[in-house]
């Protein structure tokens, strides 16, 4: 590691998730370049920005989808690319994966629902496996979950009979049926019809006034991330080239990047 | 000329039928070894212990290159000289059983390979184990891909239980080949042979069509 110094725990008080000095390559190409992120318990923060710009890597190393070249991603004060081991950071085995990977729940872009069973099974399936819930407790909270997003009525449908919005609310469901502290979105509508997409950005406004969730959010949906984010971060060549509150970013962007980017999205819609 | 004796055809008819349990017991027990040590050869490939994946790999290709009847051969006549004595129904389940895993190991490898990389990142996001990821995840959503292959090697290894004969497994050939040299008439033992195969082949192969639907609806997967 670098001359950065990485406390074993972060104080109590501390951000939910902390991305410190955080640098991603593949091979020779640098996709995330020391990047300094924090997110603050309940705050909604939006990542946007061209695509290559590691956006989605953001999100698939907090998911331990990928590793880390340098740098301690912390979540809910606790290290959880490394832990703690005679007082040192060393890289984290398997079981402190396992352990910290139970605060964090994922939505992907294309649902990645399990098609051989029902959305009911798909909510209950890691509660029962993984929390160890009865199937009765398991059933309860899946279908008070897939109430919550609209579709207790679908429950045993299997997700090639639902269309692309109700496939991504079960995914929704599925993935707050583990009771994650952070919840990712990585680009949950850029898989969705048009007309599917604001049911899928209901669920989203809800699940942020109802609930206590800590939330990522990479997306190309910008009236969105400008309605309901706490704060939108600008990502540009492997690290945020601007960041701050909505009505600053898409009202009156100080990078030059930032007006580019906003310029072509806004245009092209 | 061609003298079929229908009275002949239905002395011995008994003991051919009799043989056709140990040729189905054979190609059951044979394809019951096969289906288990196959995916444990499929699973075994797919490790992060590259060393682990080579030696498999090799193993099924070496398995896969050689014939049936010599590792039957080898099993039964040359196990002896290292001292593992084994009688004609053992070292007969061992060849056969690996000879056929190592074919259903790559018709698993395939069906594995064919599930979408989101299946098992969602595995990762819900935290599944690797043990549960494999068998409630990957797996049955494997199977409908695999099962064509499968039955195959179904109908395949049933149609070589007849090598067995050659180290003195009871089968229907071995019996065929004894009523021959009892009788010295040849026609209807082999005949019969022929006609008790088709009459287990093609339905077998049609009942296997019915059970792959049946898996794909009961899957909710039905195309």
């Amino acid at each position: 590691m670098s001359e950065h110094t990485y406390p074993n725990k972060l104080e109590p008080g501390s951000p939910m998730v902390r991305f410190s000095n955080v640098t991603k390559r593949y091979g020779p190409l640098v996709v995330l370049d020391s990047l300094d992120l924090d997110v603050a318990p309940n705050e909604m923060v939006s990542i946007i920005g061209p695509s290559g710009s590691g956006k989605t890597t953001v999100l698939r190393m907090l998911m331990t989808l990928e590793t880390i070249d340098d740098g301690v991603i912390y979540v809910d004060g606790e290290p959880l690319t490394h832990m703690e081991r005679n007082g040192d950071l060393v890289k984290a085995n398997a079981s402190h994966l396992r352990k910290m990977r139970g605060n964090i729940g994922m939505v992907f872009q294309h649902f990645n629902l399990f098609p051989h069973m029902t959305a009911l099974q798909n909510c209950m399936e890691a509660p029962v496996q993984v929390l160890g819930l009865s199937k009765d407790e398991a059933e309860q909270r899946s279908v008070e979950l897939l109430d919550l997003v609209g579709l207790a009525d679908k429950k045993d449908q299997h997700p090639s009979r639902l269309s692309g919005g109700q496939q991504q609310r079960v995914a929704i469901a599925r993935a707050l049926a583990m009771r994650p502290k952070v919840m990712l979105l990585d680009e949950v509508t850029s898989a969705l019809d048009p007309e599917v997409i604001g049911e899928v950005l209901n669920v989203i406004r809800k699940l942020n006034s109802e609930h206590s969730l800590t939330m990522l959010m990479v997306t190309h949906q910008m009236g969105f991330a400008k309605e309901i984010s706490d704060r939108v971060c600008f990502f540009y060549g492997g690290n945020i080239a601007e960041q701050g509150p909505p009505d600053q970013i898409f009202g009156n962007p100080k990078n030059e990047r930032t007006r580019q980017f906003l310029s072509a999205v806004l245009e092209a819609t | 000329m061609f003298d079929w004796r229908w009275d002949f055809t239905f002395e011995i008819l008994p003991r051919l039928l009799w043989a056709t349990m140990n040729t189905l017991l054979a190609a059951g027990i044979g394809y019951g070894i096969a289906l288990v040590l196959g995916l444990v050869l499929a699973l075994a490939q797919r490790t992060p212990y590259w060393p682990l994946t080579l030696i498999v790999r090799e193993f099924v290709e070496f398995i896969r290159s050689t014939p049936l009847v010599l590792q039957i051969f080898f099993v039964f006549y040359v196990g002896p000289q290292f001292g593992i004595r084994l009688d004609p129904w053992t070292s007969g389940m061992i060849a056969i059983g690996l000879h056929y895993a190592a074919y259903l190991s790559e018709v698993y490898r395939a069906g594995l390979d064919s599930i979408p990389k989101g299946q098992w990142e969602a595995c990762r996001a819900l935290n599944l184990s690797a043990r549960r990821t494999y068998f409630r995840i990957i797996i049955p959503q494997a199977l409908p891909a695999s099962l064509p292959g499968m039955g195959n090697y179904l109908v395949g290894i049933f149609k070589d239980t007849p090598m067995l004969s050659v180290i003195g497994v009871a089968e229907l050939m071995h019996t065929a080949n004894a009523l021959g040299s009892e009788t010295y008439r040849f026609l209807e033992p082999y005949t019969m042979v022929g006609v008790i195969f088709l009459a287990i082949s093609l339905p077998t192969a049609a009942g296997l069509r019915f059970f792959e639907a049946w898996v794909r609806r009961t899957l909710g997967m039905s195309k």
